[in-house]
């Protein structure tokens, strides 16, 4: 069964049409990896799956676990197993990140994995700092992981994990997204899915994803192999890979 | 009164009537002084009547620190009652002391309260002021704080006041060399009007830490802030202040007075507003020689769409979201308070959260 289906999907935003005719199916046990240039709208479609009430959907549904989420609010679609880490989340004073972690983890089943977790990704000293205030790039993503895991969704959403991240913390980023998404497992046990969304490709040195989609102004261009579409895009350029791939379909 | 009602309202202050808890007690209600206990050494606690008549000298401490005299003021020179709380020189009073001022039937509750830390000692006070439920009436309370030599003192105190109330506190704080005052106020209930502007007068050396977190609810008033004068060398303010607006209308005020060299302040007040209300911040630095070092910040806002949409994205619904983020902005880092009357502050914030939604 598709974990989730997007069906010819449109999202605008004040009034702007960002995404258009969108249409994918991912499987249980599947890691989808986006690629497309600033601007494409790779980030707007994360936000259009987990519900960002700034992003419309004028034509289209989303589909998740058999259900019609399209119009669902955030929260009803994370209890229901989906998860997101920003690219660029807000800093909130006062709260305290902690709080948010046993939140998370309330939710995630997983209130006794609070101190294992935040050790694996080295937040140990961070739990009782306002959330992301002062955090540099590589804590900030560092944090995010954090609260994906013990929220443990089915469905797990990263935009850019490996966007500003020395090569010191790429590797810790990139076991945490294997855990998440059970790449240490072998294929026939994995129940996750997830899409990732990479600017640089760098986190495939890590994560070993299944397939691979390029985002080209609003739409769904290329699908096929991460690494080859990854080759292609580093020889020809976004523009020269999205015209061998039309030419191909 | 029912006993019941008493009591719930005394605890959403803070007071608690517990001799574990506390290391003394002191209950005014409308004008009479109806219970008053020590549990500790080194602690004097009571009623101020019978503090002048037992110390002569006490009358040196009367309009020292609280100098303004107003309409008001002058309502209490000529009747009064209220607390006398002092820790003996070196008394080390780290469980709070606990006093309370309840309003029920009188049309104007009038108080004068002094408090002394002796040279050395440290004490912390915890003071709820609250009415009874239904009450109308005006609270005018004149407390004058004595910080001594090297002492410390902390008060605490909580206001929960209902619609038909109007406040007046007039407070002074007179911290001598190396002394250090910190003050915590609370105010989360509807209140008509509350007005005060605290000062504190600062000798060599000597340290005041004032932090507020303040409600105004629809129809309310609230005129609040803090005064710091720095008189000399080496004396330091910070005030802090958060204040939301839920309808009514908040002036936050600050003003700190740097009159020696090597001061130093620091204001800090935000704002924000939930519903349709005013916040008028009145930030003021006043620097009268050189070589100090004054600063302020301020900022009024709103609840971010994006930072609920974030912790939404991490399950919580939009409710709980948003009593997340309020929570966070009330959230202050307040130093050198023991932990049971952190735990109050807490509660009484927790008690609020349902009523800011």
């Amino acid at each position: 069964m598709d974990v989730l289906r997007l069906v010819n999907l449109g999202v605008e935003v004040s009034g702007r049409k960002i995404l258009e005719n969108v249409n994918l199916y991912i499987q249980k046990g599947q890691t989808f990896v986006l690629f497309g240039p600033n601007g494409s709208g790779k980030s707007s479609l994360l936000m259009s799956i987990i519900g960002n009430p700034k992003y419309k959907i004028y034509d289209g549904r989303i589909i998740f676990k058999g259900e019609d989420i399209t119009y669902a609010p955030t929260d009803e679609r994370v209890k229901m197993g989906m998860g997101i880490a920003f690219q660029n989340p807000p800093k909130i004073g006062g709260v305290k990140l902690i709080d948010v972690l046993k939140h998370c983890a309330k939710l995630g089943g997983t209130e006794d994995k609070i101190e294992e977790f935040a050790k694996l990704l080295g937040m140990e000293d961070f739990l009782h700092r306002d959330l992301n205030v002062g955090f540099s790039g590589g804590e900030v993503k560092r944090s995010e992981l954090l609260q994906l895991m013990l929220l443990n969704p089915d469905f797990v959403m990263l935009d850019e994990p490996d966007s500003g991240v020395d090569l010191e913390n790429i590797a810790i980023i990139g076991e945490a997204i294997n855990k998440l998404l059970e790449r240490d497992k072998p294929a026939e046990e994995r129940k996750k899915a997830g899409i990732i969304i990479t600017h640089t490709g760098h986190i495939l040195n890590y994560v070993d994803a299944d397939y691979g989609v390029i985002l080209y102004k609003g739409k769904i261009v290329c699908m096929g192999n991460p690494f080859d579409l990854l080759k292609d895009i580093s020889e020809f350029g976004y523009e020269g890979c999205v015209k061998r791939c039309l030419r191909r379909f | 009164m029912p006993e019941e009602i008493l009591k719930e309202r005394l605890e959403s202050v803070g007071i608690e009537m517990d001799p574990k808890k506390r290391s003394g007690s002191f209950l005014l209600l409308d004008q009479d002084v109806k219970s008053v206990a020590k549990f500790m050494e080194g602690l004097e606690i009571m009623p101020i009547k019978r503090a002048l008549e037992k110390y002569d000298w006490l009358e040196d401490y009367f309009w020292k620190a609280v100098k303004v005299k107003d309409e008001f003021t002058k309502e209490v020179e000529e009747d009064f009652n209220g607390y006398f709380i002092r820790a003996l020189p070196n008394a080390k009073v780290e469980i709070p002391v606990e006093a309370c001022l309840y309003l029920s039937r009188v049309k104007k509750q009038k108080v004068h309260n002094i408090v002394i830390a002796e040279e050395g000692s440290e004490i912390n006070i915890i003071s709820g002021c609250t009415s009874h439920p239904k009450a109308m009436g005006m609270h005018i309370g004149v407390s004058e704080f004595y910080v001594k030599k090297n002492a410390k003192l902390s008060f605490t105190m909580i206001h929960s006041w209902s619609e038909d109330i109007e406040v007046r506190p007039r407070s002074g704080v007179i911290v001598e060399e190396n002394g250090t005052y910190i003050s915590n106020y609370v105010l989360l209930t509807p209140a008509k009007l509350v007005q005060m502007y605290p000062t504190a007068y600062l000798k060599k050396n000597a340290t005041a830490v004032f932090s507020s977190i303040v409600v105004a609810f629809k129809n309310a008033t609230i005129d609040m802030g803090n005064k710091a004068v720095l008189m000399e060398k080496g004396s330091s303010a910070e005030i802090i202040s958060r204040t939301i607006s839920k309808g009514g209308r908040v002036i936050a005020r600050g003003h700190i007075v740097a009159e020696a060299p090597e001061v130093k302040g620091h204001l800090e007040c935000r704002g924000l507003i939930l519903e349709e209300g005013e916040i008028l911040a009145v930030p003021e630095l006043e620097a009268k020689c050189p070589n100090v070092d004054l600063s302020h910040e301020a900022a009024i806002g709103k609840i971010a769409e994006d930072e609920i949409f974030y912790l939404m994205s991490r399950g919580m619904t939009q409710d709980e979201a948003t009593a997340t983020i309020i929570r966070g902005f009330m959230e202050i880092d307040i130093k050198g308070i023991p932990p049971a009357l952190k735990r109050e502050i807490d509660k009484a914030i927790e008690l609020a959260e349902r009523e800011l939604l």
